[in-house]
């Protein structure tokens, strides 16, 4: 069975991103695998491990996404594909997931395809079903264990109320969430050969597909509103004296 | 002139960050209170290739390079020093030399265990009586048959308790006229009868690994298990220091890092006299120390490596490396402290740990004064570095990765 692992590159998370002009900037923060990402590569390979076949990453952007794909690789993907065209420059979700699929399709063969739950520039979260969707596909949201078992997918999805286990034939999507473990650090082998990789470029005439058009649009972007921190000493006699005013301040502030 | 390092060594290096980082950072501190590795460690790292990062694939390593090692060694001291005593007296001053001076059959059945991780191993020269003094060992191994007898007990011997395997450097002729030349390197099976061994305790610092003793009584060796030709032992020793050496340096780089890193965040977040600390000029000459230090001492680490990866001679360009290093990071620690005031003095924060942990640096591996010595020796002409009859081999990727 062939597993397709959809990946994006972002911002690292400890980059300070600002808005300037409506536009975001992330100053010269580096660029990484989303971090969501990491355990949707790590289903995958335990997908693989359980199933056989191949994990190819795909990445739709520009030529630096291909350090994001070697992160991949050097984890174990077997092959990884950049998809990248200057049409897709102001790519929304569903633009980018009818991309996902014309590749997905291209590769063959694929019966899975894992997403991270989303990515954090974005952060929309639905590009995983969007491209289920398309691809007629169904999709299991949040999964945190997967099991393969007589041709089907069984898994469980956690939520706050509890778990639930799920089964279902292929092909299939899914997003993955945290609990399905650490994603496994890159080897030196899966290293050595990620710095060896000629990782192939597919724009849309190699999809044969037309650049798909954006619906959503982003007019303004901003900073969150500067917070106003004021610090107030509270002095007292004794600790116990201390102690009993915090408690009527906090009352008072009504912040319990 | 390249400066720019390759991406497999950048992602090795990221890797083995993430180890340190993230498994063993929030638990070092624990270690340290009580005195020992925690037994995860050793295990994890083999498991992750970390202790055969730059062995060949043929002999059982991961087929990284000498720069690779020594990027490792930073990330793994910017944690603990304990970490980067692994790879110094594992790789460094063991598994290095076998690569240099073992011959074929001993590298498929000594070498490769131990770059896979199943053998851990140490280097046994130090003795109570013999340490800047190599020439005064007197732990004696006696050739009978096919076989030495060895006798003695070595002292300060980092992994002595958690090792399998011992390169142990022993007197093979107690008559000879310079008795430099009356040593000889053997590798040792630490599991065997006449064995024993016990760590130290009541160090300053490095209590998150194990220094110990290790005693020989009447232990057989067998003939092949000896490193070398006979009387060789000095120069292997010698030899497997050029590349312990190294280790300590790229660690000690490391350390000024972690120092560097720590200070700049507390003194941006303590307050005095109104202002964060991080505005005074007296505490940010300390940073820019430091900031000094660090560069300085890359350079000189990264430039040792690149000697080693060319399969050039680079007993004084490592031992610089060392020196400086290892000085400067025992600078930048106390200073370190220093920035966090009271703080700094308690083990609530990192870099009195950090302190403890220099100071050793400055003492194994060669002295600070040993180093001095030896850097005037070559600027007076008074030193030379004669040829090796076995040169550590440059790295050559096609042979490092062929898989056999
Ligand atoms: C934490 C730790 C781990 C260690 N791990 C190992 C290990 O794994 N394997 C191993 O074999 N050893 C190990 N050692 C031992 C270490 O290498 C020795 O301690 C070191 O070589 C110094 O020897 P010494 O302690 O006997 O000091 P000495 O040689 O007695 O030196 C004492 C002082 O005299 C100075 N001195 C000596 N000779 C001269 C000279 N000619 N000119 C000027 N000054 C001089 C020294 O610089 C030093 O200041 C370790 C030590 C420590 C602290």
């Amino acid at each position: 069975m062939n597993i397709a692992v959809c990946v994006k590159q972002v911002p690292d998370s400890a980059a300070k991103v600002v808005a300037e002009d409506d536009r975001v900037s992330w100053g010269d923060a580096p660029l990484v695998l989303n971090p969501w990402d990491e355990y949707a590569v790590e289903a995958a390979l335990q997908l693989q491990e359980a199933a056989g076949g191949e994990v190819t990453a795909v990445s739709v952007g520009g030529e630096s996404a291909k350090e994001a794909l070697k992160t991949a690789l050097a984890m174990g993907c077997t092959q990884a594909i950049l998809v990248s065209d200057p049409a897709l420059a102001a790519a929304d979700s569903q633009a980018i997931a009818h991309v996902l699929c014309a590749a997905i399709q291209k590769i063959g063969g694929v019966e899975a395809a894992c997403f991270g739950r989303q990515a954090i520039d974005g952060d929309m979260g639905v590009t995983g079903a969007q491209t289920a969707h398309l691809l007629g596909w169904l999709m299991l949201g949040l999964v945190s264990k997967i099991e393969f078992k007589d041709g089907k997918l069984q898994v469980e999805r956690s939520f706050e109320e509890g778990i639930q286990i799920a089964e279902c034939p292929l092909p299939a999507a899914l997003s993955v969430s945290k609990d399905i473990g650490e994603p496994r650090y890159p080897s030196f082998m899966g290293i050595r050969k990620a710095a060896r990789a000629e990782i192939p470029t597919w724009d849309l005439a190699a999809l044969g597909i037309e650049a798909p058009a954006s619906v959503v649009r982003w007019p303004r972007i901003s900073n969150p509103p500067v917070r106003e921190i004021k610090t107030e000493m509270i002095e007292g006699g004794s600790p116990q004296e201390i102690a009993e005013k915090l408690v009527e301040r906090i009352l008072e502030e009504k912040v319990l | 002139m390249d400066f720019k390092l390759t991406e497999e060594q950048q992602m090795a290096q990221q890797m083995v960050r993430e180890f340190a980082q993230r498994e063993v950072a929030p638990v070092i501190k624990e270690s340290d209170r009580q005195g020992g590795m925690a037994a995860f460690v050793l295990p994890r790292m083999a498991e992750l290739g970390i202790l055969g990062i730059c062995l060949p694939l043929r002999y059982g390593g991961q087929g990284m390079d000498y720069i690779s090692l020594g990027l490792a060694c930073e990330e793994l001291e910017a944690v603990d020093s304990t970490l980067r005593v692994v790879l110094s007296v594992h790789i460094g001053l063991n598994s290095l030399g076998l690569l240099q001076w073992a011959n074929e059959e001993q590298k498929q059945r000594l070498l490769k265990p131990q770059a896979r991780g199943e053998k851990i191993a140490c280097f046994g020269l130090t003795e109570s009586g013999a340490g800047s003094d190599v020439a005064a060992i007197q732990s004696s191994a006696r050739c009978q048959g096919d076989e030495y007898i060895l006798n003695g007990e070595k002292m300060w011997i980092s992994l002595a308790t958690k090792a399998h395997h011992c390169l142990w450097i022993a007197r093979t002729d107690p008559s000879a006229a310079d008795p430099h030349e009356g040593l000889s390197a053997f590798l040792v099976d630490l599991e065997q009868k006449g064995v024993t061994r016990g760590d130290l305790h009541g160090k300053l610092g490095m209590r998150a690994g194990s220094t110990g003793w290790i005693a020989l009584q009447d232990v057989t060796v067998p003939l092949q298990n000896r490193i070398g030709e006979e009387g060789e032992g000095f120069k292997i020793a010698m030899a497997c220091l050029d590349n312990g050496r190294y280790t300590v340096a790229a660690g000690a780089t490391g350390l000024i890092r972690a120092c560097l890193e720590a200070s700049t965040t507390y003194a941006k977040s303590r307050r005095a006299f109104g202002r964060e600390i991080s505005w005074f000029q007296l505490v940010q000459q300390k940073i820019a120390n430091m900031v000094q230090f660090y560069d300085a001492a890359r350079l000189l680490y990264l430039r040792a490596g690149w000697l080693k990866n060319q399969g050039v001679r680079n007993t004084r360009e490592t031992s610089l490396a060392k020196w400086f290093a290892t000085d400067a990071s025992f600078q930048a620690a106390a200073e370190a402290v220093q920035i966090h005031g009271a703080y700094g003095y308690s083990d609530e924060y990192d870099v009195e740990r950090y302190l403890r942990n220099a100071k050793g640096g400055v003492i194994y591996e060669g002295t600070s004064e040993i180093h001095q010595l030896m850097q005037a020796g070559y600027a007076l002409g008074y030193r030379v570095d004669a040829p090796l009859r076995c040169e550590l081999p440059p790295y050559d990727s096609e042979f490092w990765q062929a898989e056999i």
